[in-house]
């Protein structure tokens, strides 16, 4: 007995190290754990629920507006950028999908959701704005200006027309809301409300709000929110705490709601008109609810009935879908808290989802000189992977022999963001773009010294690009641009040349978001917002073939050496393999489509961002997501249902035949989260770059301290 | 909160009322209306609201009506007996009783009842029971004798239950009392004995009763003053045999058993009885509203000019003699709330009413609870004070005394406005209002002089209130006398929030020093200073943290029994932060009338702690918890719900406590997990 305990793990370890590494086991890794990558998430201003389309415009405070796709599991399918002047304090949708935001550089802006730039910006002549509404049919805009004013601008099929002021107010108009009629608004100032007659645009009310909260006189009342429902009511939130109801017939308060010790933020209202949501500056999101006075009465009042406490900071903005509660604020957090009595079907969609990170890559990686790209708003950082001699068991931490070194930080001129970035795989090339430049650098190294060198004179097309990516060898490079075109570019020492630009199919000016070429440099896939990969063959300059279209939006796009095969995986977790040269799905991709992905698998709230492959390795596929990383290994029996997915404890001592049946071929590992990037450097090392939330929140203003026990 | 509004009187021209009042009180089919019967000839149809009779009707000279005329509810008709055997039916528009319909009966009627939802029914003096159909079918019909020889009927009422009448009539035969519970329209009929315990000796004054489901309550009034309570099945288990019912005690002592007068006792609700009759039997007599539940008085009214014993209550509206008037006092019984009973309690000061404040003594109803010794002791003292604030003194002119006061010195006014105190004049309230303008006057013009006496004994005499001198409480606030202060706080009735605000502020912000030196009404903290010296010391401090202890000896100092306990004494050990004068001034504050939201931030000078609890009377506020506080039953609970909320407040602090410990851990820990920006591990994926 004794003798065979010893024997076990001794011919592990044997095993582990002679190199012949058996099914069971993908062995060991050396892991780069990257923790350096500074990024903070701008905080969250405003959120605008489209129902028509199950869309969330999300604005930002440093401007870039979002667009998640609820339908889509929640999917950030598109975004823009943000710019430094363009601080966004109002977003709304108008008739026909149109997305338009306004802000305090008193201009409201329409964004192009098909090309994903800014369409057009107009100056409403008003000073800052404030707010900003539709009307209940979707074909007038009314803004509220620093000056007092509330203007009137009627939605043209192209551009927007200002029509008329109404009556001007003393101080900013902070909150706007329409009567569902569209006959009345209603306008949140200082210290008071107004209400107006669109007809007329003069104000037949002003109702004047307590400062008071508590006894304690505050100096100002500050009308952060109002709602205005079809009965008439006025809803409004106040920096005093309250929340109010008034009567907008006769300019009376009909009921008071002290709710917090602090400015409550943000109001949303459900279509219905039955429930309501209120954020408040202590992180505090309350909903209130219609709800009967006696359980057969017809007699209704506003009862606030949960209280839900998923932020730490200001909530800035709410939003009430048909089915969930969102918010978001300084923390950065999107919270979509589903709203169990309106959810049908008690699946994980019932979940309370908190999305903190973008859904798309802002790392890049040179494996041959180990480098990583680091993509912020306004700055490039490169830094050097360290090294080690050492070696050790799982779990270990290796002695360093060499430290990560910052090589460079590269900031970028003008207000704009940077869209995206990249380094090429040997190292040499940095490219990034934002809405109107693009940026090529050439970079020396010698020895420990490095220079950089602009690439001058792109090309007048060569703009903006959505997606920049660099083929393995460094000789070319792919840009996708706004227009929907896609641009090869081959690159020669310090210069480079147009090799030719693949338009868009007629008709279509979709943008093209992901890009993934293969190894040997022949093909390129490239993924707009909506399905349809599209897959060019780079040697004859011509379209090969299209990836049949799928209901979710690619998240993921990676080709396989050797075979080719295109790796896509989807917004609903599933993952597809595609082989190029045959233009029809692989034999394993329609085997795991066949048993289907384990429930564990498909129910991962975040989307896989990225996908690698290492050539020595190609029956291994690597994907990560924001909270674990897994690799195929295409060789083992997929798992089913009965399946231990995940197994975090090392298997002890069971006997290889008992491993063998067990194994599957989803190796997963949730050690590094929130992971933001994870890459194959070699076929032993690995880099993963984590973003810890706690380092985060430490770059954040402190919250309003709260006890958390009574008294 | 039971409460007796103002009284008015019907005008009781027509009616001739005897010295044994009147024959009866009934209502009319609209609500507002009621047929009264004199024991003469007349009957007349009273509209309350109008105060004036709608309708009067007299039979012929030479006859007597023998029964209370009665509505019928199903034809709107009036229905009444004379000469014990004549029945007369007529409406609203008949003018002459002598030319309506009339109909002789065989045997002598007792009383007519009638109800809503059914026809009346006449009761035979002999006990036998008829609707009023059938016999008006055959007037002659034989009358069957149901009560044996001198068996007379001492009390009867017709009762709706489950829709059917019950007719329920108590008899007495040689100091014994027999219950019959006759169902109307089964014509059955169960006889009871009812065994009286100890009273058997006293004599039975005046029945009610109510019914609920399964039993009718007959309560009595005996003649040693107490009210016995008999509960009697509706439906018999043997209507054949005859049964024991056994009274049992009630209310103990509610008048006085030797009374001259009449008593009377009527139930109002399922918690309240009214009794009429004196409470002592020097005194006049009294309408009272006691409380069953809670054994208290609720709320009494002097009736100095006598009554007849006689008392109805149809409505809302109690209806009784009072001389020769009928009077009418409405009873309302509001669902109260402690906020009500604790926060924004006035002193009414009106003399009629007495109002009671809606404090169980709990020492004294403890353990036995049913009007034991100890709980009738406090009554006493109430009524006793109610006495003296009724015969205060009452003057002459004062247009001398307002000169005085413009003039002499302020010497000379004390003794001029003590001598003018001694009497009681008839609009006092003006005179002493003008007083204390023309004392105000003065002192604004005359910084020098400060007529402090004057005012206290003006403030003292009750009748003074903030809208009626708004100038006296400025002029405290402003020179911060305390003691001026707590007195108008105690006494004013209408404080405004603001003017409460600023007390709060001087009693907060006020040095100990000067506090020393004021003259403070210590009463509201009058256990205060033993506990100091002495080992009591866990009760004074949770009264005055209650904030609850009403002035006076009804004080309700829940926790006077805990300091029993050597490690509750010690646990409550930490001496109270604030000084007796200065929580006098505090409880002064509570006990007026206020908001809490106005108060609270004001309050938070004091320390957490007491905040907290503060915090918990304003949940309790909320909850409306009255009657939690009101029964007897729960002094314990509310001794444990104490006992909860001060463990609550340490776990609370524990738990915070242990929250910042866990903060700090979590730090080390992530210090400890913290691998730095960078590190290379091993990984083995399996």
């Amino acid at each position: 007995m004794r003798a065979r305990a010893h024997v076990g793990p001794g011919r592990r370890e044997a095993r582990a190290w002679s190199g012949e590494r058996g099914a069971a086991g993908m062995g060991e890794f050396k892991v780069h754990r990257v923790r350096f990558f500074n990024y903070v998430p701008s905080g969250i201003r405003c959120v605008a629920y489209n129902n028509q389309s199950n869309r969330l415009a999300v604005s930002r405070t440093d401007g870039t507006v979002e667009i998640y796709n609820l339908s889509a599991n929640y999917f950030q399918e598109k975004f823009f950028p943000g710019h430094e002047s363009r601080a966004t304090e109002a977003l709304c949708w108008t008739e026909g999908q149109r997305l338009f935001s306004a802000g305090l550089n008193g201009e409201i802006v329409e964004y192009d959701l098909q090309a994903l730039n800014v369409k057009y910006a107009m100056d409403a002549f008003g000073g800052p704005i404030w707010s900003m509404t539709a009307s209940p049919s979707g074909s007038q805009l009314l803004v509220g200006c620093e000056d007092g004013s509330v203007k009137l601008f009627q939605i043209t099929p192209d551009k927007i027309q200002f029509e008329r002021n109404f009556d001007r107010q003393k101080s900013r108009i902070l909150s706007l809301s329409w009567h569902p009629s569209g006959t009345h608004i209603a306008a949140g100032s200082i210290d008071y409300i107004s209400v107006f007659d669109v007809k007329s645009g003069s104000a037949i009310h002003k109702m004047i709000v307590d400062r008071q909260y508590m006894g304690v006189s505050k100096r100002k009342c500050i009308v952060w929110g109002v709602a205005f429902l079809s009965d008439g009511t006025v809803i409004s939130v106040d920096s005093a705490g309250k929340v109010q109801f008034w009567d907008s017939a006769t300019g009376t308060l009909v009921k008071s709601h002290p709710i917090a010790n602090a400015d409550v933020l943000s109001i949303a209202v459900a279509d219905q008109e039955d429930s309501f949501v209120v954020g408040t500056a202590e992180g505090t999101v309350f909903h209130f609810q219609l709800v009967s006075v006696t359980s057969n009465s017809s007699e209704k009042q506003w009862v606030r009935t949960k209280p839900f406490q998923h932020h730490t900071h200001d909530v800035r903005t709410v939003a009430h879908s048909p089915t969930a509660l969102i918010s978001g604020g300084t923390d950065t957090h999107l919270v979509i808290r589903p709203l169990m009595e309106k959810v049908e079907v008690k699946n994980y969609d019932a979940a309370l989802r908190k999305i903190t990170f973008p859904h798309r890559c802002l790392i890049s990686c040179s494996k041959k000189r180990q480098l990583l790209l680091f993509q912020f708003a306004h700055h490039l950082e490169l830094w050097r992977l360290g090294s080690t001699v050492a070696t050790g068991k799982n779990g270990d931490i290796l002695p360093l022999s060499k430290n990560a070194d910052h090589l460079l930080h590269l900031k970028t001129k003008g207000p704009e963001n940077i869209i995206c970035s990249c380094i090429s795989s040997c190292g040499s090339w940095i490219a990034y773009s934002t809405a109107s430049r693009f940026f090529l650098y050439r970079l020396n190294y010698e020895h420990d010294n490095i220079s950089l060198k602009r690439v001058s004179k792109m090309p007048a097309f060569l703009r903006s690009a959505l997606q920049i990516l660099f083929s393995e060898d460094s000789k070319k490079l792919f840009v996708a641009s706004n227009q929907g075109s896609l641009h090869v570019i081959q690159l020669l020492e310090g210069s480079f040349k147009h090799l030719h630009a693949f338009q868009p199919q007629s008709g279509t000016v979709e943008a093209m978001c992901l890009l993934a070429v293969s190894p040997d440099g022949n093909w390129l896939a490239a993924s707009g917002t909506s399905a349809g990969v599209h897959v060019y063959n780079v040697k004859q300059l011509k379209l090969h073939c299209t990836v049949p279209a799928y209901n979710f939006p690619v998240t993921a796009l990676a080709i396989a050496p050797n075979t080719n095969n295109l790796v896509i995986a989807h917004s609903d977790q599933q993952v597809f393999e595609y082989s190029i040269p045959d233009k029809q799905y692989t034999e394993w991709s329609r085997a795991v489509q066949k048993q289907g992905f384990h429930h564990l698998w498909l129910q991962r709230d975040t989307p896989i961002t990225h996908i690698g492959f290492h050539s020595k390795r190609p029956m291994h596929i690597l994907l990560h997501d924001a909270y674990m990383f897994c690799i195929i290994d295409k060789s083992l029996p997929l798992p089913n249902d009965k399946t231990l997915l995940y197994n975090p404890l090392p298997p002890t001592s069971e006997s290889d035949v008992v491993r063998r049946r067990t194994a599957h071929a989803f190796k997963i590992s949730k050690i590094y989260k929130p992971l933001l990037f994870m890459e194959l450097l070699d076929e032993g090392t690995l880099v993963a770059v984590e973003r810890p939330l706690d380092d985060i929140i430490a770059q954040l203003p402190p919250p309003i301290k709260k006890k958390k026990f009574g008294t | 909160m039971a409460a007796l509004e103002d009284e008015f009187t019907l005008s009781s021209g027509v009616l001739s009322a005897g010295p044994d009042g009147l024959l009866g009180v009934e209502q009319s089919n609209k609500t507002d209306q009621f047929l009264v019967t004199d024991r003469g000839r007349t009957v007349v149809l009273y509209k309350v609201s109008d105060q004036k009779p709608l309708g009067s009707w007299s039979v012929k000279q030479g006859q007597l009506i023998t029964c209370s005329a009665v509505c019928n509810f199903q034809t709107g008709e009036y229905v009444v007996v004379h000469d014990n055997k004549v029945l007369r039916i007529w409406n609203n528009e008949d003018v002459n009783l002598d030319k309506v319909f009339k109909a002789t009966l065989s045997a002598e009627v007792h009383k007519i009842h009638s109800v809503r939802g059914t026809e009346p029914v006449l009761l035979f003096k002999e006990g036998a029971v008829r609707g009023l159909e059938a016999l008006l079918a055959e007037p002659q019909q034989e009358i069957e004798a149901v009560l044996s020889d001198g068996e007379v009927i001492r009390w009867t009422k017709l009762f709706m239950v489950f829709r059917h009448p019950v007719l329920i009539f108590i008899t007495e035969k040689h100091g014994n009392y027999f219950v019959y519970v006759h169902m109307v329209n089964s014509h059955t009929l169960s006889k009871y004995t009812l065994l009286r315990g100890q009273e058997e000796k006293s004599v039975i004054q005046s029945f009610t009763a109510s019914v609920d489901r399964k039993f009718i309550s007959v309560m009595s009034l005996s003649s040693d003053g107490c009210v016995y309570e008999t509960l009697i099945p509706v439906y018999p288990t043997d209507p054949e045999e005859n049964q024991r019912v056994v009274s049992s005690l009630l209310l103990r002592a509610v008048v006085s058993g030797s009374a001259p007068s009449g008593v009377a006792l009527t139930v109002l609700d399922r918690d309240h009885v009214a009794v009429l009759g004196s409470p002592l039997s020097a005194s006049k007599e009294c309408l009272s509203v006691w409380n069953i539940k809670f054994q208290t008085l609720q709320t009494s009214k002097e009736l100095p000019q006598g009554t007849s014993g006689q008392l109805w209550y149809y409505g809302e509206n109690l209806l009784m003699l009072h001389g020769q008037s009928l009077t009418v006092i409405p009873y309302k019984c509001e669902v109260s709330s402690l906020a009500g009973a604790l926060g924004k309690l006035k002193h009414s000061h009106d003399p009629g009413i007495q109002v009671m404040p809606p404090f169980v003594n709990w020492e004294a109803s403890q353990g036995d609870g049913l009007g034991s010794q100890h709980a009738e002791q406090p009554r006493r003292i109430l009524r006793r004070r109610k006495i003296e604030v009724s015969s205060q003194p009452a003057v002459p002119p004062s247009k001398q005394l307002l000169t005085t006061i413009m003039k002499d010195s302020e010497k000379h006014i004390e003794m001029e406005l003590r001598k003018f105190l001694a009497v009681k004049t008839p609009d006092f309230h003006a005179i002493v209002g003008d007083l204390v303008t023309g004392l105000l006057g003065r002192c604004q013009v005359e910084p020098s002089f400060c007529p402090r006496n004057c005012l206290v004994q003006l403030i003292q005499t009750h009748v003074l209130s903030y809208s009626l001198c708004p100038g006296l409480m400025e002029m405290a606030v402003k020179k911060t006398d305390v003691q001026l202060l707590q007195l108008c706080l105690q006494r004013f009735p209408d404080i405004p929030e603001s003017v409460t605000c600023a007390c709060l502020k001087i009693f907060l912000s006020i040095g100990d020093d000067s506090l020393h030196q004021a003259e403070i009404d210590m009463e509201s903290v009058f256990d205060y200073g033993d506990s100091v010296q002495g080992d009591n010391v866990a009760a004074p401090v949770d009264v005055l943290q209650n904030g609850f202890s009403p002035e006076g000896d009804t004080c309700l100092s829940c926790c006077q029994e805990v300091p029993a306990k050597p490690q509750d004494a010690a646990a409550a050990t930490p001496t109270c932060p604030v000084t007796p004068q200065r929580a006098a001034l505090l409880n002064a504050i509570l006990h007026s009338g206020y908001s809490e939201a106005f108060l609270l931030p004001h309050l938070k000078d004091i320390p957490a702690q007491h905040i907290t609890i503060l915090d918990w009377i304003c949940l309790l506020l909320d909850a409306n918890f009255t009657v939690v506080v009101m029964i007897p039953e729960a002094k314990r609970l509310l001794i444990s719900l104490y006992k909860f909320v001060k463990s609550q407040i340490s776990v609370y602090s524990e738990l915070n406590k242990i929250e910042v410990s866990f903060r700090e851990l979590q730090k080390l820990n992530q210090e400890k997990n913290n691998r730095g920006l960078y590190s290379i591990e091993v990984l083995e994926l399996f």
